[in-house]
């Protein structure tokens, strides 16, 4: 670990991408690391897509600019392996083994539920249930994060309808029937909620998304705004994000050293801090090093996520939504 | 002399080159090859066979056809009434301007405005609300297609405006009076001699209209986000999106199929304006 340390900070230089500030705390995970080993992290378009990341590493490979480490879905770590680097953390026995590829090349780093988000200067009361969101209180109020062709967390949601309406990790189609039912009465707002700015317009009235974008300090929200966060009752969905360093990273050292800053407690409590839950979440528990009070603030989960969908089935769920999630 | 004159297009040959060209040819390139470098048609191929892309382009292609109509009726309308007021006067020279400015009016600040005054919560809304009228009470939203469409109206009158002042002021006030005084009467003028000289320019500027309402993205997206099924919306899923793994092949050949719909209108806009300068001379 000490020759490493020796090795990244000789490079002097980390590059990142699709590492938004508010997105997960990671603006603190950046900070404290560059503070940490004095090594000085290019963020670069923290608003990039995980397509878009796996395009950089492909497009700029060879280039000092090209980003040394990514944090991408899970559909494009399975599809992108030949893109990275096999490196295992000193922590790798704390990380599920449902939650990492046995050879290395990709592992989870911090996941969330999906949870519904209320204005509740507009929506009166937060829903708790899938049931609740056809109620007709909820008129032109239930809205995405981005489209389920091309959002994770729109697409997460779906699968979480699906869940809780007979379908399952394998059948997503339920999810669609629930979401056109809801268009259908009126429910569904096809406002694509991304920006703090809409909320406040009063656009985006409930939100469904990830639980640790939909709090308020996450998305950025004034004091004033009256917004609540709810994992609602039901079977729950939950999805974790992928580490993963790059073949021809050209800070290899300052990479390896990241992950690892990532994975040990304090980078991993920097994550709880931003109401994701962490890889090494139920282990951290166990060995009482877990910041208490940034997990007591975490929205309570009716059922944990036992099961995560395969990269087949991920496949599969991408294309049907594709073909059948038409305006 | 003459090598002079060439020397000074290369700087612009060489923009074009890189920042058009280069583009074009890696869109075309991509869209005909696989990942391994064959070449195929099956992109093109995946895009017939989809529902949901073959809907896009209907929905691209009505979305774009009735705000041109609508901006093309309303755009030769104000600048008819525009044109009959005094040259140099304070209304065209408001007018002229003004139009400038809002046929570029378009994207995130347009969306934001739309949302601002018609959204859910916005200004327009509430003061309706306030009198009893409540917009939101069937199933229209500023959201959907039609929503969209109203907002790419803002800028397609403004447009049609700056396009055919040209052609509406070379419409000499002259044949009007010599018409009248030969004994037609005003319908006449218009039928045999108005349209005749304005429809080959009011067709062309419909044209660009059109084109202009096909390739917009930046609105839709600000609005909807990619959830509203048109083509841009769909080439942004295919390539920059977080769901679909390895189908910017796909997204490609939409662009290339796009690019094709584009150059078939600026054909017939080409030919068009062939015709109408015989006129404006």
């Amino acid at each position: 670990m000490a020759a490493l340390v020796k090795a990244a900070k000789a490079e002097g230089t980390l590059n990142v991408i699709a590492l938004p500030n508010n997105w997960a705390n990671y603006g603190a995970e950046i900070s404290t690391f560059a503070h940490m080993y004095g090594i000085k992290v290019n963020s670069e378009d923290p608003s990039d897509s995980s397509a878009q990341e796996i395009e950089a590493v492909k497009s700029s490979a060879g280039r000092s600019s090209a980003p040394d480490v990514v944090d991408v879905g899970q559909a494009f770590a399975d599809a992108g392996v030949s893109l990275f680097a096999p490196y295992k953390v000193q922590t790798w026995n704390d990380i599920p083994a449902a939650q990492k590829d046995p050879n290395g090349t990709w592992y989870n780093d911090y996941g969330g539920y999906v949870s519904f988000g209320c204005n509740l200067s507009i929506v009166k009361a937060c829903p708790t249930t899938w049931a609740q969101l056809q109620s007709p209180q909820y008129k032109h109020d239930v809205a995405l994060n981005g489209s389920p062709v091309s959002a994770n967390a729109a697409l997460s949601a779906v699968w979480a309808a699906a869940l809780n309406n007979g379908g399952s990790l394998g059948n997503i189609k339920p999810g669609i029937t629930f979401f056109k039912k809801l268009q259908s009465i009126g429910n569904f707002n096809s406002t694509d909620c991304n920006a703090a700015s809409l909320i406040e317009a009063g656009q985006c009235p409930l939100v469904i998304n990830w639980d640790y974008l939909n709090v308020a300090g996450a998305w950025g929200l004034p004091s004033s705004t009256k917004w609540k966060v709810v994992d609602p009752d039901g079977d729950s969905y939950a999805a974790f994000y992928d580490q993963a360093i790059s073949k021809n990273a050209p800070h290899p050292a300052a990479a390896r050293l990241w992950e690892e800053f990532l994975y040990s407690t304090q980078g991993q409590n920097i994550w709880l801090e931003g109401y994701a839950r962490p890889a090494e979440l139920q282990a951290m528990v166990a060995a009482g090093t877990v910041n208490k009070a940034a997990y007591a603030k975490l929205p309570a989960v009716a059922h944990v996520a036992a099961a995560f969908p395969t990269p087949a089935q991920a496949t599969a769920a991408g294309s049907v939504v594709s073909s059948d999630w038409t305006s | 002399m003459r090598f002079g004159a060439w020397v000074g297009v290369v700087p612009f040959a060489l923009y074009v080159l890189v920042f058009l060209g280069l583009p074009l040819y890696m869109v075309i390139h991509g869209a005909l090859t696989t990942d391994a470098g064959h070449f195929t048609f099956s992109n093109f191929k995946a895009t017939f066979d989809s529902p949901a892309y073959r809907s896009a382009f209907k929905n691209s292609v009505i979305l774009s056809v009735w705000t041109s109509l609508v901006g093309a009726v309303f755009g030769v309308w104000l600048a008819a009434a525009v044109v009959a007021g005094r040259p140099g006067g304070m209304l065209r020279r408001i007018v002229s301007s003004a139009s400038g400015v809002f046929a570029y009016f378009a994207g995130v600040p347009l969306a934001f405005a739309w949302v601002a005054t018609l959204g859910a919560e916005g200004v327009v809304t509430v003061l309706l609300k306030d009198i009893g009228i409540n917009l939101y009470a069937g199933s229209f939203t500023i959201s959907s297609l039609l929503g969209v469409g109203l907002a790419y109206v803002y800028f397609q009158v403004p447009l049609m405006v700056i396009l055919i002042t040209p052609a509406v002021e070379g419409l000499r006030p002259q044949w009007q009076e010599a018409a009248l005084g030969l004994g037609a009467t005003k319908l006449r003028y218009l039928r045999h001699v108005a349209v005749p000289v304005l429809a080959p320019s009011v067709i062309g500027a419909t044209l660009i209209l059109f084109g202009n309402a096909f390739s917009a993205y930046a609105t839709a997206l600000a609005l909807v986000g990619s959830t509203l099924n048109i083509v841009p919306a769909q080439i942004d899923d295919a390539i920059n999106g977080n769901v679909l793994v390895n189908a910017d092949r796909l997204g490609l050949a939409l662009g290339v199929e796009m690019i094709i719909v584009i150059v078939v209108v600026m054909v017939c806009y080409w030919l068009v304006q062939q015709r109408a300068r015989r006129w404006l001379q």
